[in-house]
């Protein structure tokens, strides 16, 4: 039978609800145990907030100072000793399980899953390659671990609140590298809805001009109570900070309602919204290809369109 | 300092990828081949490097089957001193590609190993992270600044959360984010000036490589299609259509 041995991925003393998404993937393995494992320097508040999620057999803790930041390099020897006994472990696909699973994984010595989108079987996954334009489904040798990131927008999040797992340190007893070093961490501060798990995006790209336009853009968010997004464009334009950008290489998202506005739809934008619930687009060009995949499109100036749209609402 | 830069031929980003009917992988055959995106970044950092002086010796590395050679003149021509074209039939896992430049670094000895974060043919972006632990030094993966000095790198990353900068003893693994630089273009005199570069051909068979591959693919299809929605006609329509399914 499987035991799956699911990362936590915490920031600031909180879980990020990317957590959840792994273990509503490892809920579709059908095993027998989901042990959830937090590093951090201080793991109470952390491991309390694991314990609740759905799903979760036991919450496993380890505190030491080096955890504080999550260095790929001091994280993955720790978690390689942790899944000893244990047939997956499952790391969220974010920037944090993207860094630190294939160091995992080669530890190991066993070959990684990346971005899995579905669960098929115990061994049996599907994932996207080119940019999405192909999934394929993907078989792991039940003779080996299966290490695994989890597309997070492709899982919804396990139930947070009825469950009660106990929560156990775990000593792990293996001596940790010193030779990278944290420095900083530079955060746009932002009381707005996190772009990852927001409901509602709107997105601006090129099209919106300047970062000075971009005022327009943040604004009509705040009205409808949505996270802010970016193209590449805008984002290498220097409209707003490179964790704004959606696509193939910045951020997959799935909300339920997706508004691209002055983003003419190029394929690695595209793939990083596939799991919208419903997409507009707003574009002066009928022939841009976001028209394709938009549910509502509607052709015009973004800067007459989005102050009538303000107006409307 | 001598640089390792990963340099992986990939089908070009503005091809349209297509799914053969049966399933048993996408069309390939008479699409355009390139350098991966990253690749390019990863040679670009390199060059910088050694034109500051921080490097002496850049080289690419390829993975592929016999004909990647006129893909590694492209990365000598760009400006790399030479090539190690290591020769295999079928293409190889990030494991597998991470075992390979393992026995290169123990070879060449490199201060730095520069890799694109991810192919964007099988957007694994596992290849850098492997070879970091498999030869026990640093990783800085999706990188957007690198400064050298005093043997070690500082290095900003692009994370979720904003920008990360982190330190790492060298010899490190680098892997490239885009907005690292922007890659220079080949010129004319310097495809002519590749042509004499030195191209190491080395077997695939012969580094001793474990291949075992764990994982198998045993389907390919064409991702589900989003249907074509409707063209609203002002502000207002839309504004209500989306109020209509709760979303406003
Ligand atoms: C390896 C690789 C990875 C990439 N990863 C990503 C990624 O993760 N995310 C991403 O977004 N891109 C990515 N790209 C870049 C991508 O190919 C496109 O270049 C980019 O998405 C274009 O951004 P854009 O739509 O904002 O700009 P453009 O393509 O220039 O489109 C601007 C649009 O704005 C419209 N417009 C202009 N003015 C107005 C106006 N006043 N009102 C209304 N509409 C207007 C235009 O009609 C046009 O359609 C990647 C590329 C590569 C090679
Ligand atoms: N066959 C290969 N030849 C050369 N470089 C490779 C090869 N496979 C992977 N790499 C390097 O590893 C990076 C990440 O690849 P991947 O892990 O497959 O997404 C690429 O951008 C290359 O720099």
């Amino acid at each position: 039978m499987s035991k799956i041995l699911v990362i936590a991925e915490h920031l600031g003393g909180k879980l990020n609800s990317s957590t959840a998404r792994a273990v509503s993937a490892a809920i579709a393995v059908k095993g027998e145990a989901i042990d959830v494992l937090v590093l951090a320097d201080s793991v109470d508040a952390i491991a309390a907030e694991a314990a609740k999620i759905d799903g979760v057999s036991r919450v496993l803790t380890v505190a030491r100072a080096e955890n504080a930041h999550p260095l790929a390099a001091v994280l993955a020897p720790q978690i390689a000793k942790a899944a000893a006994g244990y047939s997956h472990v499952f790391v969220p696909s974010t920037t944090f399980g993207k860094d630190v699973a294939p160091r995992v994984a080669a530890l190991l010595g066993v070959a990684q899953v990346s971005d899995v989108m579905s669960v098929e079987g115990a061994h049996t996954f599907k994932r996207p390659i080119y940019a999405g334009n192909a999934i394929i489904t993907v078989e792991a040798d039940p003779a080996y671990a299966v290490v695994a990131t989890i597309r997070s927008a492709s899982w919804p999040a396990a139930a947070i609140g009825a469950n009660n797992a106990p929560v156990e340190a775990l000593a792990v007893d293996v001596v940790l590298p010193t030779h990278t070093r944290f420095i900083e961490l530079k955060q746009g501060a932002s009381d707005r809805p996190d772009l990852q798990s927001a409901s509602k995006v709107v997105s601006g790209g090129r099209g919106v001009g300047s970062k000075e336009n971009f005022d327009i853009i943040f604004k009509f968010a705040d009205k409808i109570g949505a996270a802010v997004g970016a193209s590449r464009a805008a984002v290498d334009a220097g409209y707003v900070p490179s964790d704004l950008q959606v696509g193939q290489t910045g951020k997959i998202i799935a909300p339920e309602l997706y508004m691209a506005i002055g983003i003419s739809g190029a394929i690695q934008h595209l793939t990083g919204i596939k799991d919208a619930g419903t997409i507009v687009a707003i574009n002066k060009d009928a022939e841009a290809p976001i028209f394709e995949v938009a549910d509502f499109g509607l052709v015009g100036d973004l800067f007459k369109l989005i102050p009538e749209l303000e107006a409307s609402l | 300092m001598k640089i390792l830069v990963g340099y992986k031929r990939v089908v070009d980003y503005n091809v349209r990828i297509q799914v053969k009917p049966d399933g048993s992988g996408v069309v390939t055959d008479g699409v355009k081949l390139s350098a991966n995106p990253f690749d390019d970044i990863a040679l670009e950092e390199a060059l910088r490097l050694r034109e500051k002086g921080v490097a002496t010796e850049v080289v690419v590395v390829g993975i592929g089957p016999a004909d990647l050679t006129a893909h590694l003149r492209n990365g000598l021509a760009m400006g790399a001193n030479r090539a190690i074209h290591v020769v295999a039939a079928d293409a190889v896992q990030p494991l597998t590609a991470a075992r390979v430049f393992l026995k290169l670094v123990e070879k060449e000895q490199p201060g730095l190993v520069i890799l694109g974060k991810q192919a964007i043919d099988d957007d694994a972006n596992q290849t850098g992270q492997m070879l970091a632990a498999l030869w026990d030094r640093p990783q800085a993966t999706f990188a957007s600044k690198v400064e050298i000095a005093n043997g070690k790198a500082t290095v900003t990353r692009e994370v979720d959360a904003g920008l990360e900068v982190i330190e790492a003893e060298l010899p490190a693994v680098i892997t490239t984010d885009l907005r690292l630089n922007e890659p220079r273009f080949i010129k004319l005199p310097d495809i002519m000036k590749a042509k004499s570069k030195p191209i190491d051909t080395i077997e695939f068979s012969s580094l001793g490589v474990e291949a075992h591959d764990h994982l198998k693919t045993t389907h390919y299809a064409a991702p589900a299609k989003r249907s074509k929605g409707v063209m609203v006609k002002d502000a207002a329509e839309l504004v209500a259509a989306l109020k209509q399914k709760g979303l406003l």
